[in-house]
């Protein structure tokens, strides 16, 4: 199970930022929200304005790790018939115009009932570069670990505040890709700013682990944004570009999107495009 | 003492120190609630081998929530049905009307002990909150439940109760409003105040160490009348029967009679309005393993591996998993699961009224209706002992609805 993969669209990611001397953006956005349709060009916008690396969040019915925003996009997308198998088949049509890694972001119960096996050999064939795996603990995970070592998929689990530090190693040592640091105790979520907890969790998880260290949960703002690329070598935006989804894809489409995570990314141009 | 056969020691040692029951169990929880359900299980461990908390435990179980619960020969519904001789093992007379406060006095005990200052619970019924609110009350805790907006309505005195002990009782209107989105809620309020605050879930479900947890705060009713019985009958019952919702009730008359070979056990869940995925809570006729909150088990879901809307007339079945210990005991075949319809369980309820001035929670009348089933067909001097988990008190609206009133 501690057996290495070879390199990863993940790992050319992550070194590329560092010969670059930049720091990392990550986006999450939910896959078929509004629809699997609209999903696509919104992926294209979103590595336009300037993401280095996207999750794709696998809707689920029980989205017990998120807040309302994220929970909305759940609903619309599983309205819209999305599900695992309908992800998995469009997603290679995105794939060629997309350069930037797709992690997976899911729930663990999808996966089970895909089946581990099928579904590395699936997501691998998609085009997916890894996943994360929000109810899935390193305790849990042997057989799923393998299913994606086979593939050469990345399996990026998540360090907590709560999260001691001979755990965090542990933790740690069975994530390839990058490390995604939990800045709060909390579910997911737009916040006002960022939490104490994030910069101790951060030395901590430096002394864990020799791999990138993401941090996500409540970072909405391009302040925020800079603020955790000044501690880690990269900020997950997920609830605030969803929201700005929800409230200007409709009217506006995929440029707005695109002018919002330039925004992120930047501080330029209106956060309301 | 009879039929002290014992059956397979796996049976015993249940669960493991991952918390599996044989393949079922487990911990399925985001990274933030690791650690803090391991220092969980590490405080029930210690206050499990401590006197002094199993004293100040069963003073309370005694001297506020009435234990011991009697054993009654319902002998009207016995010679009504014209069969085996029917037990009701009479957990709806404890305080706050049924089984719940069993688990919540150990619970809340814990979280003090623990210093936890806040508790927080899920509840469909209501039944779990009112016993959580209560506890919380003795205790000195703050309290927190979350219910399901469908609940609410449906169970409206109990959201009443709740709020007269000093609760805030949140209302959830996500999902299918009903006891599974009240624990998505409750998780999420977990996970953020983490720090402070105690889950008390409410039934054998979730996370290891959950479902040992529950279990053993709850098997005191099958100790109980385990003795009982063999005082008063002079034998072992032939049939165990109770309702399984996330199944505590269940757990706790089952557990203690698992080495007795001869002792047959079935669990009833809610046949709803017909099979149909949606239309009920069945989760070992319609289910498939998987997780949900926490364990692995049986669950009611889609091929996407969605969960699935149940439905049940009781709001305390109304849910899509089934305690991982149930779903251990199904596959090595000791215990069997059935289901009763909406319909069943509402004349069950009304036939025990009638016949024995017992007015059942819908719940416990799912267990009753199966009594109803089974007991013609078994022998006089066979013995059923069923566990009326909890009062009616709180369905009358549901009986009226249904046209019974």
């Amino acid at each position: 199970m501690a057996a290495t993969i070879s390199k990863t669209r993940i790992d050319a990611c992550f070194q590329g930022l560092r010969a670059r001397g930049v720091k990392g953006l990550v986006v999450y956005l939910t896959a078929g929200d509004p629809s699997l349709e609209a999903t696509g060009p919104i992926l294209a916008s979103v590595e336009r304005g300037g993401a280095d690396l996207i999750e794709l969040g696998v809707p689920f019915s029980d989205p017990l790790a998120d807040g309302p925003v994220i929970q909305r996009a759940s609903e619309r997308a599983l309205r819209a018939g999305t599900c695992l198998r309908k992800i998995l088949e469009w997603l290679p049509r995105w794939r060629e115009q997309v350069k930037a890694p797709i992690l997976l972001f899911t729930y663990y119960n999808p996966l089970l009932r895909y089946g581990l096996r099928a579904f590395s050999a699936d997501a691998r064939r998609a085009g997916a570069d890894g996943a994360l795996v929000v109810d899935l603990t390193p305790e849990e995970a042997e057989v799923y670990v393998s299913a994606m070592r086979e593939e050469n998929l990345d399996t990026v689990f998540l360090g907590a505040p709560t999260t001691p530090d001979d755990r965090l190693a542990r933790v740690a040592a069975l994530s390839t890709g990058f490390f995604y640091l939990i800045s709060r105790t909390g579910v997911t979520g737009e916040r006002a700013e960022i939490a104490a907890s994030a910069g101790p969790l951060v030395a901590r998880a430096r002394k864990a682990t020799a791999l990138p260290l993401a941090v996500g949960f409540g970072i909405s703002r391009p302040e925020h944004v800079q603020q955790v690329q000044s501690l880690a070598d990269a900020a997950v935006v997920g609830s605030a570009v969803v929201h700005a989804i929800e409230e200007r894809y409709g009217a506006a489409g995929p440029a707005a999107i695109e002018a919002f995570i330039r925004w992120l990314k930047t501080g330029e141009g209106a956060k309301s495009e | 003492m009879p039929n002290q056969l014992n059956s397979s020691p796996a049976h015993g040692a249940w669960p493991d120190a991952r918390g599996r029951f044989g393949e079922f169990g487990g911990c399925f929880v985001p990274e933030t609630l690791m650690h803090p359900v391991e220092e969980l299980a590490e405080g029930f461990e210690a206050a499990r081998r401590d006197a002094a908390f199993q004293a100040e435990l069963d003073r309370l179980l005694r001297h506020f929530a009435g234990r011991p619960t009697p054993l009654y020969h319902a002998q009207r519904l016995t010679e009504h049905l014209g069969g085996a001789q029917i037990y009701l093992k009479r957990e709806d007379l404890l305080h706050t009307g049924a089984h719940k406060i069993n688990n919540c006095i150990g619970q809340g005990l814990l979280a003090k002990r623990m210093g936890k200052a806040r508790v927080i619970a899920e509840t469909g019924a209501g039944q779990h909150g009112v016993a959580t609110a209560t506890v919380a009350a003795l205790l000195g805790l703050d309290c927190t439940v979350y219910m399901g907006e469908e609940d609410m309505a449906r169970q409206a005195p109990n959201v009443f109760r709740m709020r007269l002990l000093g609760t805030q009782v949140v209302s959830v209107a996500s999902g299918s409003k009903t006891l599974k989105d009240a624990i998505n809620e409750g998780m999420r309020d977990w996970v953020t105040n983490v720090h402070n605050t105690h889950y008390l879930m409410g039934s054998v479900l979730g996370p290891h160490p959950y479902p040992l947890m529950v279990r053993e705060f709850q098997r005191i009713i099958g100790k109980e009348a385990r003795e009982q019985i063999l005082t008063t009958a002079r034998r072992l019952p032939n049939l165990l029967v109770a309702c399984v919702g996330g199944g505590s009730n269940s757990i706790g008359l089952f557990y203690e009679f698992i080495p007795d070979a001869a002792v047959k056990m079935v669990g009833v869940e809610a046949g709803g309005r017909s099979l149909r995925l949606g239309d009920h809570a069945a989760r070992f006729a319609g289910g498939k393993p998987g997780v949900l909150h926490g364990t692995y088990t049986y669950v009611l879901q889609n091929d996407d591996g969605l969960i699935a809307p149940t439905h049940s007339v009781s709001a305390g079945l109304d849910y899509p998993a089934v305690g991982p210990e149930h779903s251990a005991l199904y596959r090595e075949k000791r215990a069997e699961y059935t289901y009763v319809s909406d319909a069943e369980a509402l004349e069950a309820a009304s036939l025990l009224a009638r016949k024995e001035g017992i007015i059942p929670a819908l719940e416990s009348a799912h267990a009753l209706a199966e009594v109803v089933k089974r007991a013609p067909h078994m022998a006089r001097d066979q013995v059923i002992l069923v566990n009326l988990s909890g009062r009616g008190d709180k369905d009358l609206g549901i009986f009226q609805a249904a046209g019974i009133l």
